[in-house]
């Protein structure tokens, strides 16, 4: 297994570099000059001009500055806003729990339908549910998930008028931020009607954001189970007389997680580009509105240092995937 | 030599029959020739648009602004499907659009595959050091959220159509790559490219005429579902102002000018959304037919 680890980890090593130099190259061929554009309006001296550049290190040669891009990297500099003049790693760090909050509802949802909907649909295979529920997953995989979450706002918003617009919480609420998260934290400050508030924001843009996730898991479940119910094993448990219930949970269902398991990591690199839709439609304050912000305001170290952490992570994510997917399936660790 | 040799078939007879042979599976799924059915729609707007549009799609008529639908009660038969916050006719502009999307699904799609097949043959043919280089650097563009990669390209290259195809091929392109590499790794120790080279065929003609047309039923298939998902990702930056510009009819552009006014004029934010989703239901349900008829192994579940 440590082997396997290894041989996975020394695997990612050239493709994190190439991000590295993706995330820092672009910002060098983007129009206009940084230093400009820190100006403002007011414009700059060339006296002045010169002196920032330097300062940032924006005239000297390209491979020194990625080296010292590197160097920075790797002592947690991921440099400082144009805008805010904050430190990114901060900025990052303040809103990433709002993101990973959406991000896990969604995951939560787009599971535990998608694998019901799916094993149902396989065991009755041809009838009316499978029929419905297989269409509806081909709608959900085809939504433009930007349109979808108008729609709901219009539907649940406007003319029901169940749940907020945008925004993680009513500003009637305010306590502190411990745990980022604002489920937990809404409950931790003990007050009246701040949790059912959490949860009423929270509610429709992780239904938009899990809606393609949901299509692609109970299309990918019921396919493994239709695959699996047609094995030798599955045929010998119910010759043994076993139960259909005990047939399709113990038998079927454990062999065929092993390929959604894989599928459901898979989606993280799905939620975070669908993160940025979202979040943009319901102005929830979290990564992906950021990167959205920061790539109109041109605020090229965000950009940057976004980029890397949100590909980083995406990373990490499908490692740990490969890793689990090796560990409940050991055909695949001794190849 | 005999004389007793088989029966000739023109190239033209072949290709008729290999086409019988493929309709024959395809026609068997009924969603694949609805799917078929609107994309071939689809086309037929967009080619026909100047003479489909009621209207001139980008003409502001200022008294009639957010006309509803002609189906309600303050609807007007001029405007079928009512017009935007500038008076400008929504179906006229629904029309246009059409064109858009399938502009940007040919040109992506083509970009993409061009590219993808190029790079997946050097490194499926010439293997080693090719191979690793090629390979790692799809890497990379595949760690990035496909997205979140175009807007970036987008807002390097700046915002507008031509640039937001650009943006959009350079991601997709990676999964054509690796397709084409793995089906070229898969047949180049077969017999007949064997044979071929025996034969004296050089590295041109084996990789261009031997070997790649035995690849193709994959890269059809993902054709189709880049080709969707190109017009879902447009529409995408469309939304977030970095595809095509304003006033253009493209079908994302509408749903971002929409936006302000989704709580008073529904029309305006739902038929946009319903063209996208339309179209990218249709190639979906026909991509899922064209795998089932071209792809035997990927048999249908």
């Amino acid at each position: 297994m440590l082997r396997f680890l290894l041989a996975k980890l020394l695997y990612l090593v050239p493709t994190f570099i190439g991000i590295t130099i993706v995330a820092f190259g672009f910002v060098r061929v983007l129009p206009g000059d940084p230093v400009l554009l820190m100006a403002g309006e007011r414009g700059i001296s060339p006296e002045r001009h010169a002196e920032l550049s330097a300062q940032l290190g924006y005239d000297r040669p390209f491979l020194v500055q990625y080296l010292d891009f590197l160097g920075r990297l790797f002592h947690g500099d991921l440099g400082t806003s144009l805008v805010t003049k904050k430190p990114v790693l901060g900025e990052f760090l303040a809103l990433f729990p709002a993101t990973v909050e959406l991000a896990v509802c969604a995951i939560l949802i787009a599971t535990l339908v998608g694998v019901p909907v799916g094993v149902i649909a396989a065991i009755k295979r041809g009838s009316l549910f499978d029929q419905i529920s297989m269409t509806g997953a081909l709608v959900g995989f085809s939504m433009p998930i930007f349109w979808w979450g108008l729609l709901l706002i219009i539907f649940f918003s406007g003319t029901l008028g169940w749940t907020p617009v945008s925004g993680r919480i009513s500003l009637l609420y305010y306590f502190d931020n411990v745990t980022g998260f604002m489920l937990i934290d809404s409950l931790l400050s003990g007050q009246e009607g701040a949790f059912a508030s959490a949860v009423s924001h929270l509610i429709l843009p992780s239904v938009v954001l899990a809606t393609i996730p949901l299509a692609v898991i109970a299309r990918q479940t019921r396919s493994a189970m239709l695959e699996v119910m047609g094995e030798d094993y599955v045929r010998t448990a119910r010759a043994k007389g076993l139960t259909q219930r005990r047939v399709v949970s113990v038998h079927a269902l454990r062999n065929a997680m092993i390929p959604v398991i894989t599928t459901i990591g898979l989606q993280v690199g799905v939620l975070m580009a669908g993160a940025i839709l979202t979040e943009t439609i319901f102005s929830w304050p979290g990564i992906g509105k950021w990167m959205i912000d920061s790539i109109s305001r041109r605020d090229y170290p965000v950009v940057q240092s976004g980029l890397l952490m949100i590909a980083a992570i995406v990373m990490i994510v499908n490692l740990i995937v490969d890793l689990t997917y090796g560990l409940i399936n050991p055909r695949i660790r001794h190849k | 030599m005999t004389d007793m040799t088989p029966e000739r078939l023109s190239t033209w007879t072949i290709r008729r029959r290999m086409l019988a042979e493929f309709w024959f599976y395809f026609r068997q799924n009924r969603g694949a020739v609805a799917g078929l059915a609107v994309f071939v729609l689809l086309v037929l707007t967009a080619v026909f648009a100047p003479l489909l549009a009621p209207h001139d799609p980008i003409l502001q008529y200022r008294d009639a602004l957010l006309v509803p639908p002609a189906w309600t009660a303050e609807g007007s038969a001029e405007y079928l499907l009512g017009t935007d916050a500038v008076g400008r006719d929504i179906l006229s502009r629904l029309i246009f659009g059409a064109r858009y999307s399938l502009f940007i699904g040919i040109v992506v799609v083509s970009i993409a595959l061009v590219g993808g097949i190029l790079i997946g043959l050097l490194a499926g043919f010439f293997g080693a050091w090719v191979d690793a280089v090629l390979m790692r650097v799809m890497d990379v563009i595949l760690a990035f959220p496909s997205l979140l990669l175009a807007l970036v390209l987008v807002a390097v290259l700046g915002p507008g159509l031509t640039n937001a195809m650009i943006a959009i091929a350079i991601v997709y392109q990676p999964h054509f790559a690796r397709l084409t590499r793995a089906a070229v790794m898969a047949e180049k120790n077969r017999e007949y490219v064997t044979a071929a080279q025996v034969a004296g065929a050089g590295r041109m003609r084996l990789m261009f005429k031997t070997i790649l047309p035995n690849c193709l039923a994959p890269l059809i298939v993902q054709a189709t579902l880049s080709f969707s998902s190109a017009v879902l990702d447009s529409a995408a930056l469309g939304f977030l102002g970095m595809g095509a510009q304003p006033p253009a009819p493209e079908w994302g552009t509408m749903l971002a000018e929409a936006r302000e006014f989704i709580l008073r004029a529904w029309w305006v934010v739902t038929l946009p959304g319903l063209a996208i989703l339309v179209s990218v239901l249709a190639i979906n349900l026909m991509g899922d037919g064209l795998r089932d008829a071209l792809d035997p192994k990927l048999k249908r579940s």
